[in-house]
């Protein structure tokens, strides 16, 4: 243990120790009125860690004898992550504060959350791994439950935290088999003990136990269950950060294993995430169209799109989890700006979340709904929209890797999920008529919705040039 | 001018932004001002388009070619041959002419100039299009302002018809998506110029126990022909068009017909028969006895009709017929014959479905039964109604009989009964379209509520005006449009009878060495 470790671990440090002296701060403070202050720094935070993670550049290093890995892909990963919950930090201040639940401790447990994931992506051990994992779970399932006095909330909490423990055995004794076979929880030396080819039974189990408990925290069918429920229960806000950061840490950190750890054994596990990905593609689009709920349908559409992602590390090769990544940032982008707009939906100062609310929504408010339907479109995977690039991205990895079958299942699940996102932009433009919806005025969901919507048609020309560092985190996870 | 190509395909798309972003209100002035800007921009749009034609140089291959880097490793590419100039030609020369058809519209006008504006820049790129993920792109992003005005502006059961627009025809598609990455696995590029010299295997494989002969032509065949048969639309998967036909408003409609049906025959000439010629050897049989059912059963189809719009709907699906079963014959009158009729079905259907957009904004119904006797108070009407009916049937010195003519000939080169069963289709739509006039036009005015119906207006006239010149001009000198496509026809089918040579050759080997 040497300085170097620590100053590779830094921005990790930084956050965690922020994290805790925020909340001394708070306690010692305003408590809840130093809030929107907590949260406000926090998020500029994010935003300069994010920057910092993403200029440190250089070689992959290893911190602690390799149980933290710091590398391109650990980088991308992380600045995603950051930004991504920086943006849902700031839109949730207005809807929070409006509710009274704009407590001090939810930016920090963000943080904590953060932090966990952070980690998680950067884990070189099944002992991080695990930790990392936690980190971020704990944190997640107090934020479900934020809302105490809702008989919803905290069933959310309750299911979120049962489940996750569940999954979190699962994913131990995983762990457990694969040391028990290996003799180490180095991924390093994992990956030297299952060898090349085929990996030893025992090895093999760890692997599946692991699978399923991760599978669980990205919300991968047949381990889908919990997802609408917490969705619908939490508040809105803290939806939206299920739906983005939480996600693309959970299938880094699954990409991550598997490449690492499983490296030299792609067709064992190919299979297992082929087969996770076909069941989230068609749960994801089978299951939303009956949903009547705009949050637990953007549960399920979130299930089908990380089938989509899941389609992209399935092909076992390095424009694989290239897809996979940028398959991540566009699907975190497209989120954001629905959630931004979900959050904004209102009548008489309670939110609504029933899609019928959004009939004829295009009469109120043109703008919004032009953004809506961009991003409802994109989501389906339509060109011109980014979100088609996604889409091919994984799909073309997907067939490059002789994985044709998988494609053409993949753009079947694609149309059925398309009906969905069609009858959302049929409500808005030309649904029944209906009582009128109304929206905040906020700023920065405005801001945010737009900005989100402007990304899915602007990006059509280089995708903001995401594909290199994407293609070199793919090149310094897979090797 | 290096970029006339991408200027003409974005001037609309840039009139369309430049109305969602500077127009405001809903007033008379300013749903005038956009009306303008959308016929200045298509007008110019097709005033560009004239200097391509101009400058095109029918024998020598791909031109006005641009390329630039784009993601991916795909290339931004786009140029024309002799096989899309017309096509692009159609586009806008039919784009200002649906601007004026919707010139009364009052409900939504700036959001529907930007859908047809929209529109016309994706249908245009679909055409120019010289790389496979810019084709799709263009190709699938054309559904999303077509999913809106039939939903939109669509009549009662818009929103069954615009869901099932939409969902099939993506349906189709995204196979051809699968298809193409998979040529772009196996070629190493996904552009066109080189895939048409690219050779895809085509030894027999076999698939889940069964024997694919043709191999993987077959399969991308099969992936590009589900998008294409679902656009086009042949029989049995034409059930989208007649409902989205009736639903769409009378410029929807006129687009539908008369542009967007003939992607699916572009498709067809573009990929599935050069690109994979041994698949389409094997398959022509389907393709021509489908052509040939299509035929024969939607003119049946039309005849049962009490709506107009359906009528034309099905009929148009007849037509299509011809069009793919001329293009599989693979012969020189067979393909040329299928884009003179893709081309000159622009110009008739457009035309039959504004003549009953014009009874239709005076009536406001389309059942047939509501009608008749016009040609009592509308004597310009019935002379014009007249003429694309008569084109319709393919009465000779109108367009129409041209294309049925020429893909007739193919057919008979390639399969004697496929062509007798399409002949009969002539009949049938004679019987249909005649029986369409005489019902709505001739005989005694005597329902009251026709007492005072009025003439076409001057913006009317204008509107038919050049549609009814085209029709005549190609009828009578159709050489127009053959000299123009006659030597990128003539190498592709030179390209096709070569591979289908060499597969045959390839094949008897075969079978010669497993015979030792």
């Amino acid at each position: 243990m040497s300085s170097a470790d620590f100053s590779v671990l830094m921005p990790q440090i930084v956050l965690a120790i922020y994290a805790m002296g925020g909340l001394l701060f708070a306690v010692y403070t305003g408590k809840d009125k130093v809030a929107p202050l907590l949260l406000w720094l926090t998020t500029a935070l994010f935003v300069l860690v994010a920057f910092w993670i993403g200029v440190s550049g250089g070689d992959s290093t290893t911190a602690f004898g390799g149980l933290f890995v710091a590398d391109a892909f650990s980088r991308f990963a992380s600045v995603t992550i950051l930004l991504s919950a920086a943006a849902v930090l700031l839109m949730s201040e207005g809807y929070m504060a409006r509710r009274d639940l704009l407590r001090f401790e939810y930016p920090l447990l963000v943080v904590l959350a953060v932090v966990g994931m952070t980690v998680m992506v950067s884990a070189g051990d099944l002992m991080t791994l695990y930790m990392g994992l936690e980190l971020q779970s704990l944190a997640l399932y107090v934020v479900a439950s934020l809302r105490r006095d809702s008989a919803k909330s905290t069933e959310a909490g309750l299911k979120y935290f049962v489940l996750g423990a569940l999954s979190s055995g699962l994913l131990l004794y995983g762990a457990s088999l694969t040391y028990g076979y290996a003799g180490t929880t180095l991924f390093s030396g994992i990956v030297a003990a299952a060898g090349e080819g085929s990996a030893s039974l025992g090895l093999l189990f760890g692997l599946v136990f692991i699978a399923a408990g991760l599978a669980f925290k990205v919300s991968a069918a047949p381990f889908h269950m919990w997802t609408p429920d917490v969705y619908e229960g939490a508040p809105t806000p803290i939806t939206a950060f299920f739906a983005t950061a939480p996600k693309v840490a959970a299938i880094c950190l699954l990409a991550r294993v598997v490449h690492d750890a499983f490296g030299g054994v792609t067709s064992d596990w190919q299979q297992v995430v082929a087969a996770l990905s076909v069941a989230s593609m068609f749960l994801g689009a089978v299951a939303a169209i009956g949903q009547s709920d705009i949050k637990r349908l953007m549960a399920y559409s979130s299930i089908n799109h990380i089938g989509f992602a899941l389609m992209g590390l399935s092909a076992g090769t390095a424009f694989g989890v290239q897809a996979m990544l940028v398959y991540m940032a566009i699907y975190v982008v497209m989120n954001i700006g629905t959630f931004a707009f979900i959050l904004s939906m209102e009548r008489d100062g309670k939110p609504v979340t029933h899609i019928q609310a959004l009939s004829l929504f295009s009469r109120n408010d043109m703008t919004r709904a032009v953004a809506m339907l961009v991003l409802m479109f994109s989501m389906a995977g339509v060109p011109p929209f980014v979100g088609f690039f996604g889409k091919y991205y994984v799909l073309s990895a997907a067939v490059d890797a002789g994985l044709g079958w998988l494609a053409v299942l993949g753009v079947i699940a694609s149309v059925i999920a398309a009906f969905y996102y069609l009858k959302i932009v049929y409500l808005i433009f030309f649904g029944p008529e209906g009582e009128e919806l109304e929206t905040t005025r906020s700023p920065v969901l405005w801001g945010m919705l737009m900005a989100s919507a402007l990304i899915m048609v602007v990006g059509v020309i280089n995708l903001f040039g995401i594909e290199g560092p994407a293609a070199m985190a793919a090149q310094s996870l897979v090797q | 001018m290096d970029s006339l190509i991408s200027i003409v395909t974005f001037i609309p798309m840039v009139a369309a932004i430049i109305l969602a972003l500077f127009l405001r209100g809903d007033d008379a002035a300013a749903q005038a001002n956009a009306k303008y800007l959308a016929l200045i921009a298509t007008t110019a749009s097709f005033l560009l388009s004239l200097l391509i034609l101009a400058q095109f140089d029918p024998g020598a291959g791909f031109q006005f070619v641009e390329e630039h880097d784009w993601i991916g490793g795909l290339t931004y590419k786009v140029g024309v041959d002799g096989i899309s100039v017309l096509f692009v030609m159609l586009t806008t020369f039919l784009m200002p002419l649906v601007i004026l058809a919707c010139w009364d519209v009052t409900m939504r006008v700036k959001e529907y100039m930007i859908m047809f504006l929209m529109l016309e820049t994706l249908m245009l790129g679909v055409f120019v299009a010289l790389d496979l993920i810019l084709f799709y792109l263009f190709f699938e992003g054309g559904l999303i302002p077509m999913f809106l005005i039939i939903g939109i502006w669509g009549g009662k059961e818009r929103i069954y018809a615009a869901f099932k627009f939409f969902l099939y025809t993506f349906l189709g598609s995204v196979l051809m998506l699968v298809a193409m990455l998979a040529m772009y696995v196996d070629a190493g590029t996904t552009d066109i110029p080189a895939l048409l010299e690219h050779t895809f295997s085509y030894g027999t494989i076999e698939l889940a126990g069964f024997q694919v002969v043709g191999g993987v032509q077959t399969l991308l065949w099969l992936a590009f022909f589900a998008s294409f048969a679902v656009k086009m639309p042949m029989w049995p998967v034409h059930t989208w068009l007649p409902d989205a036909h009736v639903q769409a408003p009378t410029a929807g409609s006129v687009v539908l017909a008369a542009i967007l049906l003939k992607l699916g025959g572009y498709g067809f000439i573009r990929f599935s028969l050069p690109m994979f010629p041994v698949a389409s050897d094997l398959l022509a049989p389907l393709i021509l006895w489908l052509s040939a059912i299509a035929i024969v059963y939607t003119s049946l189809v039309a005849l049962a009709q009490t709506d107009m719009k359906k009528l034309i709907a099905y009929s148009s699906v007849a037509h299509m017929g011809y069009v793919t079963a001329g293009i599989f014959t693979a012969t020189q009158q067979g393909v040329d014959g299928a884009i003179f009729q893709m081309i000159s079905h622009g110009f008739i259907s457009g035309a039959l479905f504004l003549c009953v957009g014009v009874i239709y904004d005076r009536m406001h119904t389309r059942d047939i039964d509501a009608y008749g006797g016009l040609a009592n108070r509308m004597p310009q009407y019935a002379a014009i109604f007249l003429l694309f009916t008569m084109a319709n049937v393919g009465l000779p010195g109108t367009s129409g009989f041209v294309g049925e003519f020429l893909t007739l000939m193919g057919m008979f080169q390639v399969n004697t009964w496929v062509a007798v069963a399409a002949t009969t289709g002539v009949i049938l739509s004679a019987t249909y379209a005649l029986w369409l006039y005489r019902r709505v036009v001739l005989g005694d005015l005597i329902k009251e509520s026709l007492k005072s119906i009025q003439d076409l207006t001057a913006r009317e006239r204008w509107i038919f005006a050049p549609l009814a010149a085209m029709t005549i001009l190609l009828g009578v000198y159709p050489a127009l449009i053959t000299d123009r496509i006659g030597p990128a026809v003539n190498d592709l089918l030179d390209g096709y009878d070569v591979a289908v040579e060499e597969a045959g050759v390839a094949s008897a080997t075969d079978i010669a060495q497993n015979a030792h």
